[in-house]
Parts: structure tokens; C-alpha cells; sequence
């Protein structure tokens, strides 16, 4: 190692060292706390002194802290009883504990936000108060959270096989939820995505990560300098980012190959046919509305067939588009939204600028809403020339 | 994710049920009351749900620019204003319901002889950061 900490190497860690605690009988919270502080010893003194084995050490110093952790108290029958059976440190593996660890922190029993936090610390070894700056929260009640996400799953036995689904979900909730503060959120769902891709062969698992990739290889196209949204049409490719939509297209041809269609993957078709286009105009539209035809297939979801009408009113014109929005509820969150853009396509002007007006009033994010009044203004001002 | 406001008016609410002024009441209930509002904020800390709690001064100042060079022009208080606010809670939860069922619990602070005020709070949704996936 270089005397430069490698944070991303170090956090990489985290999961197989709790997990070599966890295998030696070590409770699951109490191992936890034992190795964010061996990942904070480990930032102190590395660069002084790196170690040969970086996650040898890390065992030896987490395992340290458990046993101090618990000699006060009433387990210090069962501690000694540890200590005696405590193996040798040799070869662990971290494969299958990997993915143990990222099923037991996001149980179905916990709720969304605490399986995310959890996560976020045990697999992905940041420290609360990164997990709190990242989610705008004190953190003391990062804190609460993380500690009463421990208690919920202390009693799972740690080789209980987990549901895949909803590891995804959190990783996709960690991504998708673009927060800010010193800890690149997208970047590490990624990294963690990228983690369980490689314990588990799942063509969801690489669906998502290609749906991730793809998204992210646009981020620095999708804000103005000032801030502000630029939509999909608008943006300037060149900024695109190359290498990162080569891989997720390579990934997610190998998953589609293999014949076990997802949602995350028909999700990750869409964006590549997006990446896929080098100008606006030349996007395939009509193959969009097909894979969205297959997520509406797969999901069900009313958001989807939202998304569905706005590829069909470029697919086959704005009316079509219109028909399409018409079979759906106009309570739906962004129906107002994608009418205004429809009826703005269909050159409708008075109606698009007073549905962009009502979609701003019921824009859920900031960076939307100022979007969708510069649209309704735009048009406002069009007509009044 | 979503964080809420919980809104707490001195004036321009609709009236509480149990609408006795603060200083109509004995100090043991005032002091009841604050206790049960601390409690209430170190139980959602506990939950991992609170994120902020501020009380405001009842009287304000309206300030407004008022050209290059100026100072600033301050008026008010105005003993008129509808709508003042007395105080907030910030709170992070799973869902709107969530946001509901506890805006009615913080309702249900003790106030005059000891029963729940029943005040009106408003809970109003953050604006959220744009999504990273959006079509």
C-alpha cells in the first residue's frame, strides 16, 4: 500500500472482516460497532505504518474491540468461552459472508431508510456521521437509527438465505435518492452494487448495475451550472460519459442474454436505447415503448405507464401519447407533468403552459418545480407576443 | 425517506379544543407541557425520526430592501398579522401517514387542566432533491 489511504480499498473491508466476526460467534451490533472503530484506528495509523495484510489487521484489531467491548459486562462467561474457541485468523472467506451481510441489512423487516442506513455502515463501512451529512439528518438520529436497525435483526440467524429483491431495492433507494454531503451516494451504490455482482450471479443484480451505470454516465449532463435540471432532450452527449455506458451496455447484454427478464434490467434496456442515440431525434422511440411494454408487464405500476405515454407520444405522435395518458388515473403523481409535455408537443400551447403551472404546485422536488415553471413561462411568454 | 414540517401557529391556525392561553394556566401545567414536548422530541430521536425543533419570539420584524445604497426599511411588528408562526419540528419519516399520526400525537400535548389541546398543526412535505433516475 502507498502511504496515501485508500479510503475505498479500507471501506472494500468492512463487510468480510464483520462477517469473519460474525462466523466466530461475535453478536451481530456489538460486532458492528467493533469494526467501524477498527476502520477508524485503521485511517489513523495505516498511513504511518501500512500493513501487509490490511484485512488481517482489521480482524485482529475489530475482534480486540468485541472482546472489550463486552469483558464489563454479563457476557463475559460466554466471551472467555470465545476466546478459547477463537480461530485462527487464516484465510476467511469473503464471499458468501459478503452477501449474508447484505441480506441481513435489508430484512423485509426493516424499514426502507434504517435497512439503507444499515447498510450504507456495515456493508459499505461509512461512518454514521457520513450517512447522517449524506441524508440531511443530526446525527444522533442516525444513530438511533442504525442502533435500533441492529436490534430489529439481531435475532436472524446470519446463514439464513435472503431475498435478493430486496437487497436491490436498497441499493436502487441508495442511488436513486441523489443527497448530497462528503460521500458520493450514486458512486457508492455502485460500489456496493458492484460488490454483490460479483458474490452473487443474478441477471437482476447486474441489471441494476447496469441501470445505474447508465444513469450515472449522464450526471454530468443533467445540471446547468446554475443548478437547474436539463432534460434529456437538451443535454449535451459529449458529456456523456463513455466508458461507464460501454460497460453497463456489456453488462446488461450478458444478463439479457441469459433469458431471465427483470424489471431493473427492461429499466436498464431504456436507458441504453437513451445512450444509444447520438442526438435526440435519433432515439429509437419505438423500441422504448416496447421494453416499457414489458416493464408495464413485469411491474404493473401506474408510474411506469406514465413514462409508457410520453414514449408513445414520441413513438407515434403527441395524441397517441395523449391516448395513451388518458387510460390512467390524473391523480397519479407527474400526470400533470407529462399531459402539459404531451399537449406542448401537440402544439397546444394554453393548455401545456396551465398543466406545467399545476405540475410546478405539485412538483415533489425543487429542481423540478423550477423546471416546470420556466416551461409554463416559456409558453406563457410565447403566446403573449 | 421524507422529511415533514410540523407547524406550530400563535395565531391564523383554526381554534384548538382545549383554547385556554398559556398564561391561564397554572405553572404545573405549563410545566407538564414542556416536559411532554421534550419527551416527544427525545422519543423520535430515539425512532431515528427527529431532525430539528425551534420555538420563535412571538414578535418579528418585516424588513425589505429598499435600493443601492440604503438601508434596509424595517416595519412591524403588526399586531394585525393573520398568520404567525410560533415554533417547528422537522421531522424525517417513512411516509405522509407517519407525518399525520405524529403531528397528531404533538397535538395531543397537555395544556389547561391537564387535557390534550387538540391544537391545530400544519404538516407541510420538504421539497425533495431530484431523483438520478428519471424516465
Amino acid at each position: 500500500m502507498s502511504t496515501q489511504l485508500d479510503e475505498l480499498l479500507l471501506r472494500s473491508l468492512a463487510p468480510s472482516v464483520l462477517a469473519v466476526l460474525v462466523r466466530r460467534g461475535a453478536d451481530f451490533a456489538t460486532a458492528e460497532d467493533a469494526v467501524q472503530d477498527a476502520l477508524v484506528e485503521a485511517v489513523r495509523v495505516w498511513p504511518a505504518g501500512p500493513p501487509r495484510d490490511p484485512k488481517g489487521w482489521l480482524v485482529t484489531v475489530a475482534w480486540r474491540r468485541f472482546i472489550d467491548a463486552t469483558r464489563a459486562d454479563a457476557a463475559r462467561r460466554r466471551r472467555e468461552e470465545l476466546v478459547d474457541e477463537e480461530p485462527e485468523p487464516g484465510p476467511a472467506p469473503g464471499v458468501d459472508d459478503t452477501l449474508q451481510l447484505y441480506f441481513l441489512c435489508a430484512h423485509p423487516s426493516l424499514a426502507p431508510s434504517s435497512a439503507v442506513a444499515l447498510t450504507l455502515r456495515a456493508v459499505g463501512g461509512l461512518t454514521t456521521r457520513q450517512i447522517a451529512r449524506a441524508y440531511l439528518v443530526p446525527e444522533a438520529t442516525m444513530a438511533q437509527r442504525i442502533s435500533r436497525a441492529k436490534r430489529s435483526v439481531s435475532g436472524v440467524r446470519f446463514d439464513q438465505p435472503g431475498d435478493v429483491a430486496t437487497v436491490l431495492r436498497v441499493l436502487y433507494l441508495v442511488f436513486n435518492e441523489g443527497y448530497s454531503g462528503d460521500v458520493d451516494l450514486a458512486a457508492e451504490a455502485i460500489r456496493l452494487t458492484r460488490q454483490l455482482a460479483a458474490a452473487i450471479d443474478h441477471p437482476e443484480v447486474a441489471g441494476l448495475l447496469a441501470l445505474m451505470l447508465l444513469h450515472f454516465a449522464r450526471r454530468a449532463a443533467r445540471t446547468a451550472p446554475d443548478g437547474s435540471l436539463v432534460p434529456l432532450a437538451e443535454q449535451d452527449r459529449s458529456r456523456w460519459d463513455t466508458a461507464s455506458i460501454a460497460e453497463g451496455v456489456e453488462i446488461l447484454q450478458a444478463a439479457l442474454a441469459r433469458d431471465r427478464l427483470g424489471e431493473f434490467q427492461a429499466q436498464a434496456a431504456i436507458a441504453a436505447l437513451h445512450a444509444d442515440a447520438p442526438t435526440a431525434e435519433e432515439t429509437d422511440w419505438v423500441q422504448i415503448v416496447e421494453w416499457y411494454d414489458e416493464l408495464v408487464r413485469l411491474t404493473d405500476s401506474p408510474v411506469v405507464r406514465l413514462n409508457r405515454a410520453v414514449a408513445v407520444g414520441q413513438a407515434d405522435g403527441p395524441r397517441a401519447g395523449l391516448a395513451a395518458l388518458a387510460e390512467l388515473d390524473d391523480s397519479l403523481p407527474r400526470h400533470a407533468a407529462v399531459a402539459a409535455y404531451l399537449h406542448d408537443l401537440d402544439g397546444d400551447l394554453a393548455t401545456a403552459a396551465r398543466l406545467y403551472a399545476e405540475a410546478a404546485r405539485h412538483a415533489p422536488d425543487l429542481a423540478e418545480r423550477d423546471h416546470l415553471t420556466r416551461q409554463a413561462a416559456r409558453l406563457n411568454a410565447r403566446r403573449s407576443r | 425517506m421524507a422529511k415533514y414540517l410540523l407547524l406550530k401557529h400563535y395565531r391564523g391556525a383554526p381554534a384548538a379544543v382545549n383554547d385556554v392561553p398559556m398564561d391561564r394556566w397554572t405553572p404545573e401545567e405549563i410545566s407538564t407541557h414542556v416536559q411532554y414536548m421534550r419527551d416527544f422530541a427525545a422519543r423520535l430521536e430515539g425512532t431515528g425520526e427527529f431532525v430539528d425543533a425551534q420555538a420563535l419570539a412571538a414578535e418579528g420584524t418585516w424588513v425589505r430592501y429598499d435600493g443601492e445604497g440604503r438601508p434596509p426599511v424595517t416595519d412591524g411588528p403588526f399586531a394585525e398579522t393573520k398568520d404567525l408562526i410560533a415554533g417547528w419540528m422537522v421531522i424525517d419519516v417513512g411516509g405522509y401517514e407517519r407525518a399525520v399520526e405524529l403531528a397528531g400525537e404533538l397535538s395531543a400535548a397537555p395544556g389547561a387542566g391537564g387535557q390534550p389541546i387538540h391544537e391545530w398543526l400544519e404538516v407541510r412535505p420538504f421539497l425533495t432533491e431530484p431523483p438520478t433516475i428519471t424516465e
